[in-house]
C-alpha cells in the first residue's frame, strides 16, 4: 500500500543523504520524494512516498526515526492530510490543437507558462492523481518532456509541532 | 579581534576534548592529512597512542577495548587509504553495536571534491555503516562534534561514529569553548519501558509453564549481568544465549543452556521450538539464531526487550514489544513478578534433551581436536580469561566448549563474521584488561588476516596468548563445501601453502609453540598462561576434515538439525 510520510529533519550537510541511503540500503522503495524548507530555519521536511505492507511501512518509520539527524516522522496516511504536487508539462502544438490544449489547461486549472510554434509548456498543481489525469488527456498530443515535483503534504488542522531545542546529557 | 593567546590551535582542541572525553588509548596510525594531530600528539602525556601497523587492526584493537572494557574505543588515522581502509572495522562495529570514534584525516576543506592527493569520501562510503557521522567544517564545531560523537557512540544502543576532519580545519584556531550538554534533538534514547508493557510480561511468564530466556549482547551492554542472573535464578527459568550473548550468564550455571542457534546445542534449540513464553532480552531474532523465521519458536508468545525500536518486529514479529535498557527492565520485571513459573516439568524435559544428544566429541584416536584445546582452556582459566575468537569453526567450537562466567570475556566478530578480527581484538582488550588473561584464538586462515599486528603485540609487550587452530584449511567454508557442495574443496585447502607459524611468531619477535598431540595441549597451555608481560603462540595442528555440530543448515528450520556427521572420511 501507498503511504506518504513527512520527515522533519536537521538542515545539516549530507541529513538527505542518510534518508536516500538508507532507504537504498534497506531496499524499501521511494516513490517520490521531495524535501525542502520549513516555517524554522535549520529544519527541513522531507516528504517521502513510499509502498509496502504494514510491516515494512513499520520498519521505514523506525528506521527513519533512528537516523540522528531526524527530529520527527509522521506516516501522514494515517491522518487527514493535503496533498499536493506540481508538473511542468510540454505538449506538442500546431496551429488547429492550441485552443483544445487551453481548454484542458483550464479544466485543469493550470497555467500556461512556455509556448512556441511547435509546443506550450503547462504548469499543473493539485493532488497527484488529478496530475495523472492531465497527463492522460494531454498524452495524445505528444508530450515532449515532463517534470513532477513529487508530492509535498501536511496534515489537516494542527500541524506536526517542532519539538523545542532541549538538552539531553 | 580577540588576541592569538586566547585562541586554541585546533589540535589541542583535538586533545583537550579527548583528555575531557577520558580517553585513555588512541590506536592509530599517522600520514599527511593528520600530520598536525601527530605534531601535537607528540607532548600529550595524559593518553597513549597505540601505533597498529594497519588501520583495520586499529579499528578491530579499538572494538576489542571497548568490548572489554564497556568504554569507547578511539582510531586516528589519514585520509584516503587510512580511511578506506578503515571501513571493515567500522561495518563490523555497527553490526556489533560497538561503541567507537573514528577520527579520519581529510583534505583541506578548499579541496574536497576535487579527487585531490589522498582523498576519498568517508562520509559517503561509511553512512550506511555508522551510527552517525560528521565532517567538521569549521573550527567552531569541532569541540562540539567531538563531543556529540562520543555521546551517541556510547548511547542508546551503541554503535560507530566517524569524525571527519579537513586538515585546514585542524591548523586553524579558535576559542575552546567545551560543550557541558549535548543538544540534538531527534535523538533521545529512551532507557525507562513501558510501565504497563513491563507488568504484562511479568504475568506472562508467571503463568508460563515453558518459559525460555533468550538473551543477546545487549545484557552485556547494558550491564545487566546481576539483573539477569537474579531473575533467572529467583524463577527458575533456562537460559539460552547468542553468540554475543555468551558471558551474560554463567556458562557454568545449571541454568544455562548454552548457545541456541545454527551451531547451538540440541538442548536449546529444542527447547527454543518447544517453549510457550520465549522473552528475547537484548538479541535480535538474527537468521543465524532462527534459521527459517516461519518455523522459529512458533507457538511461544513473544516478549521482545530491546532498547532500538527498529529491532522489533524487524526479523520475527512478536507479541509484547518493550523499547528500553535491559537490566533497567530486567530489574522491574523482577519486582514485578507475583509468583515463579511452575517450571518443574519443563526441565525435566530439557534434561531429556540434554541426555537425548549431549555435547560429544571423537576423543579415542588419539588426534588432536579444537574441541579438547577448548575444554582445557575453559577449565584451566576456569572460564575467567578474556578471549577472543576469529571467525570460523574454531569460532563455534571456542562458543561451544568454554564456560564464560562472566560478562565482557567473550570478544567476537558477530554480526559481520569478520576473518583477521581475533588478532587486533585481543591486542585492543589487552590494554582494558589487567586482571584477566587475554587469550586470542583464531584459525590458520583469519589468523593471516591482520598477521601484521604481532609487531604491535610485541612492540608494545602485550600479555596475549595467541592460539592458532590449524586444521590447514578454511575449516568452516570446507565444511559447507562438504555438506552442501558437492565435496568440491574449491580452493580451501591451505597445506600446502601456509606459513610455518612458529617461524612466523618468532619472526616477530614472540616466544612461540606447536603441536599436534594432545597429550602436549595442558603442558603447552600450562606454559603459555605462565608467560607474563609479553605475548607468546601456541599452535595447534589438529584434524583436518572434522565439523562443527550440531548444525541447523542456513534457513532451516530447528527440526532439520544435524546433530553429527554420518560417514566421516580422513583427510591427510
Ligand atoms: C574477511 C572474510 N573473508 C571471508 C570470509 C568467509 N569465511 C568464513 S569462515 C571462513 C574460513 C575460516 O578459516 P580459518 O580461519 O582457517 O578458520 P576455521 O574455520 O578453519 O576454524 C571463511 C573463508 C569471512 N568470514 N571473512
Amino acid at each position: 500500500m501507498k503511504h506518504t510520510i513527512s520527515v522533519l529533519v536537521e538542515n545539516h550537510f549530507g541529513a538527505f543523504d542518510r534518508v536516500a541511503t538508507m532507504f537504498s540500503g534497506k531496499g524499501f522503495n521511494i516513490k517520490s520524494i521531495s524535501v525542502g524548507e520549513t516555517e524554522i530555519s535549520e529544519v527541513s521536511r522531507m516528504t517521502i512516498v513510499t509502498d509496502g505492507d504494514d510491516q515494512i511501512i513499520d520498519q521505514v518509520v523506525k528506521q527513519l526515526n533512528r537516523l540522528v539527524d531526524t527530529i520527527k516522522v509522521v506516516d501522514l496516511s494515517e491522518t487527514y492530510h493535503v496533498e499536493r504536487e506540481l508538473a511542468l508539462i510540454s505538449v506538442g502544438m500546431h496551429k488547429g490543437s492550441m485552443e483544445e490544449l487551453k481548454n484542458i489547461c483550464d479544466i485543469f486549472r493550470g497555467n500556461i507558462v512556455d509556448i512556441t510554434i511547435k509546443s506550450m509548456m503547462i504548469e499543473i498543481t493539485g493532488p497527484p492523481d488529478k496530475i495523472d489525469a492531465a497527463v492522460n488527456v494531454l498524452a495524445p498530443f505528444g508530450i515532449k518532456e515532463m517534470a513532477r515535483t513529487g508530492i509535498v503534504a501536511l496534515r489537516r488542522g494542527e500541524q506536526v509541532k517542532i519539538q523545542k531545542k532541549e538538552n539531553v546529557t | 579581534m580577540k588576541t592569538p593567546e586566547k585562541l586554541m590551535a585546533g589540535a589541542d582542541i583535538f586533545f583537550e576534548c579527548l583528555r575531557r572525553e577520558k580517553v585513555e588509548y588512541i590506536f592509530g596510525y599517522p600520514g599527511g592529512a593528520v600530520l598536525k594531530l601527530y605534531e601535537h600528539l607528540y607532548d600529550v602525556d595524559f593518553l597513549k597512542h597505540i601505533l597498529v601497523r594497519h588501520e583495520q587492526g586499529a579499528v578491530h584493537a579499538a572494538e576489542g577495548y571497548a568490548k572489554a572494557s564497556g568504554k569507547p574505543g578511539v582510531v586516528l588515522v589519514t585520509s584516503g587509504p587510512g580511511a578506506t581502509n578503515t571501513v571493515t572495522g567500522i561495518a563490523d562495529a555497527y553490526m556489533d553495536s560497538v561503541p567507537i570514534v573514528v577520527f579520519t584525516g581529510q583534505v583541506p576543506s578548499h579541496l574536497i571534491g576535487n579527487d585531490a592527493f589522498q582523498e576519498a569520501d568517508i562520509i559517503g562510503i561509511t553512512r550506511p555503516i555508522t551510527k552517525h557521522n560528521f565532517l567538521v567544517r569549521d573550527i567552531k564545531e569541532l569541540a562540539s562534534t567531538i563531543r556529540k560523537a562520543f555521546y551517541i557512540a556510547c548511547t542508546g544502543r551503541p554503535g560507530p561514529v566517524v569524525v571527519d576532519l579537513p586538515k585546514d580545519v585542524i591548523n586553524s584556531y579558535c576559542e575552546f569553548v567545551y560543550p557541558e550538554d549535548v543538544e540534538i534533538r531527534g535523538y533521545k534514547p529512551n532507557y525507562k519501558g513501558h510501565v504497563n508493557q513491563i507488568k504484562k510480561a511479568a504475568e506472562v511468564i508467571a503463568a508460563a509453564k515453558k518459559p525460555l530466556l533468550y538473551v543477546g549482547g545487549g545484557v552485556i551492554m547494558s550491564g545487566g549481568f546481576r539483573e539477569l542472573s537474579l531473575f533467572a535464578h529467583e524463577n527458575k527459568l533456562p537460559v539460552t544465549m547468542t553468540l554475543q550473548g555468551l558471558g551474560a550468564f554463567p556458562g557454568t550455571d545449571e541454568l544455562s543452556l548454552g548457545m541456541l542457534g545454527m551451531h547451538g546445542t540440541y538442548w536449546a534449540n529444542q527447547a527454543v521450538n518447544n517453549c510457550d513464553v520465549l522473552v528475547s532480552l537484548g538479541a535480535r531474532f538474527d537468521d543465524r539464531v532462527t534459521g527459517k523465521v516461519e518455523t522459529f519458536a512458533t507457538n511461544a508468545y513473544k516478549i521482545h526487550v530491546d532498547i532500538d525500536p527498529t529491532c522489533i518486529d524487524k526479523n520475527v514479529v512478536v507479541d509484547l514489544p518493550i523499547v528500553g535498557d535491559v537490566k533497567h527492565i530486567l530489574a522491574e520485571m523482577a519486582s514485578e513478578i507475583s509468583k515463579s513459573p511452575d517450571t518443574g516439568e519443563w526441565w525435566a524435559q530439557i534434561n531429556s534433551w540434554k541426555d537425548e544428544c549431549p555435547l560429544v566429541y571423537e576423543d579415542k584416536d588419539g588426534r588432536l581436536r579444537t574441541e579438547y584445546i577448548i575444554e582445557k582452556l575453559s577449565e584451566k582459566t576456569k572460564g575467567e580469561a578474556v578471549i577472543v575468537t576469529d571467525v570460523g569453526q574454531h569460532q563455534m567450537w571456542t562458543a561451544q566448549y568454554f564456560k564464560y562466567n562472566y560478562p565482557r570475556t567473550n570478544l567476537t566478530s558477530g554480526g559481520l563474521g569478520t576473518m583477521g578480527f581475533s588478532v587486533p581484538a585481543a591486542i585492543g582488550a589487552s590494554f582494558a584488561v589487567k586482571d584477566k588473561q587475554i587469550i586470542s584464538i583464531s584459525g590458520d586462515g583469519g589468523f593471516q588476516m591482520n598477521i601484521q599486528e604481532l609487531i604491535t603485540a610485541s612492540a608494545y609487550s602485550v600479555p596475549v596468548i595467541f592460539i592458532i587452530i590449524n586444521n590447514s584449511f578454511l575449516g568452516m567454508v570446507r565444511q559447507w563445501q562438504e555438506l552442501f557442495h558437492a565435496e568440491k574443496f574449491s580452493f580451501t585447502d591451505l597445506s600446502k601453502s601456509n606459513p610455518d607459524f612458529v617461524k612466523v611468531g618468532e619472526a616477530f619477535g614472540i616466544e612461540s609453540y606447536s603441536t599436534d598431540n594432545p597429550k602436549e595441549v595442558e603442558s603447552l597451555l600450562d606454559k603459555a598462561l605462565a608467560v607474563k608481560n609479553k605475548p607468546v603462540l601456541l599452535e595447534f595442528k589438529v584434524v583436518k576434515e572434522d565439523m562443527v555440530f550440531p548444525m541447523v543448515p542456513s534457513g532451516g528450520s530447528i527440526s532439520e538439525m544435524m546433530v553429527k556427521r554420518l560417514n566421516p572420511k580422513r583427510m591427510t
